[in-house]
């Protein structure tokens, strides 16, 4: 994640060394590499995402778009998107104000702060929907208070946003972290000496400073939100219509051996997933155009 | 307007920035703080901006206890080393961020916002970069462009952190000149910081010397240069031989052999440090002279106006090394040779005692 920005530096420096007599490989290196490399890519990632397609439009157009007409599906999406419009929102803030807390300032038990925003990604998506089942199930620590209160929240929609942002917390604030502490304080300090207000400070100075990492931030969170299956599965319970996701109702699909109605709806995910790579593309030159203009600026 | 700082103590963890410093920056002089790196002239810089909070002691501009004022109220303005300034904003829109910060109440009219940066930017003599963006700039624009920036609030005070550092040696000495001709435009009370002694004495009215977070001496350019209180102002501004020794009557005993000293304040037998600095040392070629230190010839350089001459000390202080400059006549006159050993005579010397001489 945080190679973002460097991706696109080298690009000038890698040509002159690739041209150079001295230090270029001889062809047979370079052509094996390159063969090893296209094999790979092709056997483990395009021939999927093809297969996808081929096995969606398997029986015609009308199957595939009766696939994703159907009520259940059409609830997996609205669920989906759902899960994603709350995730995206609360990560965005609570990203910003870790990445702004530890970036800029100094304070007791910050190492522990970043490690706990690591967690989400160290642990595995199941054990992250079991914790919630234990906090907030039937037989969980608050699990009669809220039957008390007729409050459901797993095998419900809430579980599910809950899951959705436990597994995506770490992304916005893990790309802004190393950004906003490669940038320092120093134009912030600077804006505030000529009077700027601490929202101020923020709108007009930090926040351009890191529009790009930001976005890209927010590409991953929505990417991982609408792709989320282990932990939602474990607090879903699978309700048709109700608790559904689309990485769930796939799942479903599937094991009911209605193979393209179930590529049909992964084909979905697929196209999500190949427009997020294109706009997170279009953000990494950006972000790359921009730090190339700060390494100018500060040489 | 005034500035004085009082009892201002800093600590870093166990590292003492600041200890115990007070000061008076009277209104409408360009003061320096200058000292090497380390020596706590950023902080309390920073501390007098309201960006740092000293440990203890007070901040008082014109005469008003500031260390409870935030930064946004002290209404000063500051320089930083690398410029910071803001990178997507055009220049204009970086000097006119001030401006456009203020309460609506206070804020100026667009068109009394653009008139005013015109007039900054005259000021700096870059009126034609206003829709450039800073990487666009070359060092020394950017830091006139940082100044107006500072200047765009009306400051009581300016302060400047190592404004030259990041510049090289040639722009340096151009923003230098002015720097100083902007301040006797504008008269408003600057504080600037540098280690670089040279940029210190040229620029500044008065001199603040300070080590380890100390003040060590406050004077003119003049005064410091010529009367260095202390045996590391000495040694700080410009190049300098030492001598360690003791005291013998008229003389300072220096190995073997002797310098002539005007009788001092010293005791007998006082363990002494000896400055001179090396156009204050000539050379005796004469092999049965007494006079002064004897030392070895190691190069003459002769390509200057002046010539240096290096030498090691033999006798009492081998392993030391001497610098000395001469006129290019006299060196001919002596006809020095490379591994000629000779006599190294003071005609001024500066003794200090020698506890925490460590130049």
């Amino acid at each position: 994640m945080a190679g973002a920005t460097t991706m696109h530096l080298g690009g000038n420096h890698a040509a002159r060394f690739e041209n150079k007599a001295a230090t270029s490989e001889t062809p047979l290196v370079k052509w094996t590499i390159l063969a090893i490399a296209l094999t790979f890519f092709t056997v483990f990632l395009l021939m999927p995402l093809i297969a996808v397609f081929v096995e969606a439009f398997r029986k015609g157009w009308e199957t595939y778009v009766t696939a994703l007409v159907d009520p259940d599906a059409l609830s997996a999406i609205k669920l989906t998107l759902l899960a994603a419009a709350v995730s995206v929102p609360l990560n965005l803030v609570f990203g910003v104000a870790a990445a702004w807390a530890i970036a800029k300032f100094e304070f007791r038990g910050k190492q522990f702060l970043i490690t706990l925003i690591d967690l989400p990604f160290s642990v595995s998506p199941v054990i992250a929907g079991l914790v919630f089942v234990l906090i907030f199930g039937a037989q969980g620590w608050f699990g009669s208070w809220l039957i008390d209160n007729d409050i459901k929240i797993i095998f419900a929609v809430p579980g599910i946003v809950l899951a959705t942002v436990f597994v995506t917390f770490p992304f916005i604030a893990r790309e802004l972290i190393p950004l906003m502490q490669a940038q320092g304080k120093e134009e912030e300090e600077a804006a505030v000496v000529l009077g700027a207000k601490g929202w101020q400070v923020f709108w007009y100075v930090t926040l351009p400073n890191i529009k790009w990492g930001l976005m890209y931030g927010v590409i991953l969170t929505n990417a991982r939100a609408m792709g989320e299956f282990g932990a939602v599965s474990v607090v879903s319970g699978h309700i048709r219509g109700q608790t559904n996701t689309l990485p769930l109702h796939v799942e479903i699909l599937y094991n009911e051996y209605m193979f393209s109605a179930a590529f049909a709806v992964a084909s979905l995910l697929a196209l999500l997933a190949l427009v997020t790579l294109v706009i997170k593309n279009w953000v990494e030159h950006q972000a790359a155009r921009s730090y190339r203009d700060t390494q100018e600026s500060a040489s | 307007m005034s500035i004085q700082v009082k009892n201002i103590h800093k600590q870093f963890g166990a590292f003492t920035a600041l200890d115990d410093i007070t000061l008076d920056f009277p209104t409408g002089e360009l003061v320096a703080l200058l000292g090497p790196s380390g020596c706590g002239k950023t902080t309390l810089l920073r501390i007098i901006a309201g960006l740092e909070q000293a440990d203890s002691g007070q901040v008082l501009l014109d005469g008003d206890d500031a260390s409870s004022t935030h930064v946004r109220e002290r209404q000063v303005g500051f320089v930083f080393q690398h410029y910071a300034l803001f990178k997507h904003m055009t220049v204009f829109d970086n000097v006119a961020f001030g401006m456009r910060m203020k309460p609506r109440g206070q804020r100026p009219s667009e068109a009394k916002i653009k008139d005013k940066v015109h007039e900054l930017l005259n000021l700096v003599q870059l009126d034609w970069l206003a829709d450039r963006f800073p990487s666009q700039l070359s060092g020394g624009q950017r830091q006139r462009i940082a100044l107006a920036r500072a200047l765009a609030v009306e400051p009581r005070v300016l302060l400047l952190d190592e404004p030259f550092g990041a510049l090289d040696a040639k722009v340096r000495k151009e923003l230098r000149r002015w720097l100083r001709k902007l301040h006797d435009e504008l008269h408003i009370t600057s504080i600037f910081v540098t280690h670089d002694q040279e940029e210190a004495l040229e620029v500044a009215d008065r001199v603040v010397l300070m080590d380890h977070g100390k003040v060590e001496q406050i004077g003119t350019p003049e005064e410091v240069y010529r009367h260095p209180a202390t045996p590391f102002v000495y040694g700080f501004l410009g190049s300098v031989n030492f001598f360690h020794g003791r005291v013998e009557g008229e003389a300072v005993r220096v190995g073997d052999d002797t310098l002539p000293h005007e009788p001092h304040d010293f005791d007998h037998g006082a363990e002494v440090v000896a400055f001179a600095r090396p156009h204050e040392l000539d050379i005796d070629t004469d092999p049965a002279s007494t006079a002064g230190i004897a030392a070895r010839i190691n190069r003459v350089l002769a390509f200057g106006v002046t010539a240096r001459v290096e030498l090691d000390g033999i006798n009492g202080s081998s392993g030391q090394h001497f610098e000395v400059e001469l006129t290019r006549e006299r060196v001919s006159e002596l006809g020095l040779k490379d591994g000629q050993a000779v006599r190294l005579v003071p005609s001024r010397l500066k003794v200090f005692e020698r506890e925490g001489a460590s130049a």
